[in-house]
C-alpha cells in the first residue's frame, strides 16, 4: 500500500499540498501516482510569476509510460519551482512527498482548500478507483 | 482469469509489478524499468518470455511446406540449429505474425510465434499444412527465459554443465541447440548478445534462481520494450499488422524473393506492392525535452505518417521512434505532440546495439 501522509492535503487528481505558512503550499505528486505512471523522464514545470487558477493544468509529468498532467490544486501565483527535477526527474519516483516537490502556490484564496482531501478522503479515492 | 507462467511465483518474490499481457498476468517492472533495461545494455538481464508460443513442425514435407508459409526461404537453413527471422503473410500481402524459425533436423523445424497472435497463427498454420501432411505441435511445456547483455553467456556458462557448454561453444547468432534439457538460442529483443532459453516449465523456478544469484537483474516487458524499440525491432501489432506491407514496416530484407519460382502466400501482393510503391518505417529522433508516443502524427513535405512506436531512450537520453511515412520523406519531419508541432531527425529505424549508439 503506498504512503499517504497524514499532514497533507490531496486532489483527486493525485497532488499533494503541504502548508508552509504565509500562505506559500508546496506542491508534488503522490507515490500512488508515481507508481501509476512509472519512471519519470521528464517533468515540465510553470514558470516562477505565473498566476494559476485551482484545477488548471500547469505542469506535464512525463513518464516512460505516459504524459500525465498536473493540475493547479489551488489558485494563485508560481513562487518557486523545483529546478533539481530537470536534471533529476526520478527523485519524483524515489522521494515524491520531499525530494520529488514540483512547485510552491502563494494562494489567493485559502478557502480553496476546503475542496481538497484529508488523507483518509484520499485513500479512499484510489481504492474506489 | 490470467494465465499465469512457471516463473509466476519468481516474479511477486523479486517485487514485480504485473499487468495483464494479451491474457497473461506479466511483470511489467520489478521497481524501475529504466534501471533494468540499463542493466541489459551494461550487464545481464533476464526476461521471462514464457508466454510466447513455440511450435514444432514435423514431417518429411516441412521445408517445402515452410518455403509455401513464410515469406523469407528456409531454403537458407542447411546446417542443423540455423534460425531465420520472418514474416508470415496473408494473401493480400499483410503480415500474419513476425517470427523466429529454427531448422532442428531434417523433417523437423521449431517456429517461435507472438503469444498475442497464437490462437490465429495456430489456425493459419494449422489449415495451411494439411496438404502437406505437416504435423503442428504446440510445446505449452516448455517455459523460456531469454538472458541477455553483454556478460549474458558468461553468466548463463555458470549454470550449465561441461556438455551443455561445449554444445554451445562458439555459437554464431540466430542458432539452436538441444543441450541437455535446454534449448538454447543465439536470439534476443534487445540488441544485446544473449541467449534465449527454452526448458521444462518445472525446471524454471529454479534456473530462474540460480540466475538471480549469478548476478542476473530480472527485467520486465517495460524494459523488453525500450531495448527493442533502440534496437530497431519491430512489435507485432504496433509497427505492423495483418494490414501493413512487410515492404512498409522494415521488413523488406526478410522477403526472399529469389528463386522466382518459389510461391509463397502473399507473393503475388507483394510484388504489386513493391510495383506501386509503399510507406516506409524509419526512425525519429528528438533531442529535445518530451517523448513521442505511439500514434502521434508526423507531417512531412507534401504529406503525413504516423508513430508505430515511440519512446525514451534511456541510453540515449532522448526520445526515439519508429514511424511509418510517405517513401520520399527526406531527413526531417515534425511530430504533432499534443497540439505542438516538434521538428524531429528522421534516420534508419535502429538507435542502439551491443551497448552503442548506432545513429
Amino acid at each position: 500500500m503506498s504512503s499517504i501522509p497524514t499532514e497533507l492535503k490531496y486532489a483527486t487528481s493525485h497532488e499533494w499540498v503541504r502548508n508552509d505558512g504565509d500562505g506559500v503550499f508546496t506542491v508534488g505528486i503522490t507515490e500512488h501516482a508515481q507508481e501509476l505512471l512509472g519512471d519519470m523522464v521528464f517533468v515540465e514545470l510553470p514558470e516562477v510569476g505565473d498566476s494559476v487558477t485551482q484545477g488548471d493544468d500547469c505542469a506535464v509529468a512525463e513518464s516512460v509510460k505516459a504524459a500525465s498532467d498536473i493540475y493547479a490544486p489551488l489558485s494563485g501565483e508560481i513562487v518557486e519551482i523545483n529546478e533539481a527535477l530537470a536534471d533529476s526527474p526520478e527523485q519524483v519516483n524515489a522521494s515524491p512527498y520531499t525530494d520529488g516537490w514540483m512547485f510552491k502556490i502563494k494562494a489567493s484564496d485559502e478557502a480553496e482548500l476546503e475542496a481538497l482531501l484529508d488523507a483518509a478522503g484520499y485513500k479512499s479515492s484510489i481504492d474506489e478507483a | 482469469m490470467a494465465q499465469k507462467t512457471a516463473l509466476h511465483a519468481c516474479h511477486l518474490a523479486a517485487g514485480a509489478k504485473m499487468v495483464d499481457f494479451f491474457g497473461w498476468d506479466m511483470p511489467i517492472n520489478y521497481g524501475s524499468q529504466i534501471e533494468e533495461h540499463h542493466a541489459v545494455r551494461r550487464d545481464t538481464g533476464m526476461f521471462d518470455v514464457s508466454h510466447m508460443t513455440i511450435v514444432d513442425l514435423t514431417g518429411s514435407n516441412t521445408r517445402e511446406f515452410l518455403r509455401y508459409l513464410l515469406a523469407n526461404d528456409v531454403a537458407k537453413l542447411t546446417v542443423p540449429g540455423k534460425a531465420l527471422y520472418t514474416g508470415m503473410l496473408n494473401e493480400q500481402g499483410g503480415v500474419i505474425d513476425d517470427l523466429i524459425v529454427y531448422f532442428i533436423q531434417d523433417g523437423f523445424f521449431r517456429l517461435v510465434v507472438n503469444s498475442a497472435t497464437r490462437e490465429k497463427d495456430l489456425a493459419h498454420i494449422t489449415a495451411e499444412a494439411k496438404a502437406f501432411e505437416v504435423t503442428v505441435t504446440e510445446r505449452p511445456e516448455f517455459a523460456m527465459i531469454a538472458v541477455q547483455g553483454p556478460n549474458a553467456k558468461a553468466k548463463v556458462a555458470t549454470l550449465l554443465s561441461a556438455e551443455q557448454q561445449a554444445a554451445v561453444e562458439g555459437m554464431k547468432p540466430f542458432f539452436g541447440k538441444q543441450a541437455g534439457d535446454l534449448f538454447i538460442a543465439t536470439t534476443g529483443y534487445t540488441g544485446e548478445d544473449g541467449y534465449e532459453i527454452a526448458m521444462p516449465e518445472d525446471q524454471a523456478a529454479d534456473f530462474w534462481q540460480k540466475l538471480l544469484e549469478a548476478g542476473v537483474a530480472p527485467a520486465g516487458l517495460g524494459a523488453r520494450d525500450t531495448l527493442r524499440l533502440e534496437a530497431g525491432m519491430n512489435l507485432y501489432g504496433q509497427d505492423m499488422d495483418e494490414t501493413v506491407s512487410p515492404l512498409a514496416a522494415n521488413m523488406g530484407w526478410t522477403i526472399a524473393w529469389s528463386p522466382e519460382e518459389r510461391n509463397f502466400i502473399g507473393r503475388a501482393a507483394l510484388t504489386e506492392q513493391k510495383a506501386a510503391g509503399t510507406d516506409k518505417l524509419v526512425g525519429l529522433v528528438m533531442e529535445q525535452k518530451g517523448v513521442l508516443r505511439h500514434g502521434q502524427r508526423v507531417v512531412v513535405d507534401g504529406g503525413e505518417g504516423v508513430i508505430t512506436s515511440g519512446t525514451f531512450s534511456p541510453t540515449l537520453g532522448y526520445s526515439i521512434a519508429m514511424a511509418r511515412v510517405p517513401a520520399n520523406t527526406g531527413d526531417t519531419a515534425e511530430v504533432d505532440i499534443r497540439g505542438k508541432l516538434v521538428s524531429v531527425k528522421v534516420v534508419k529505424p535502429a538507435f542502439v546495439r551491443m551497448g552503442k549508439k548506432v545513429i
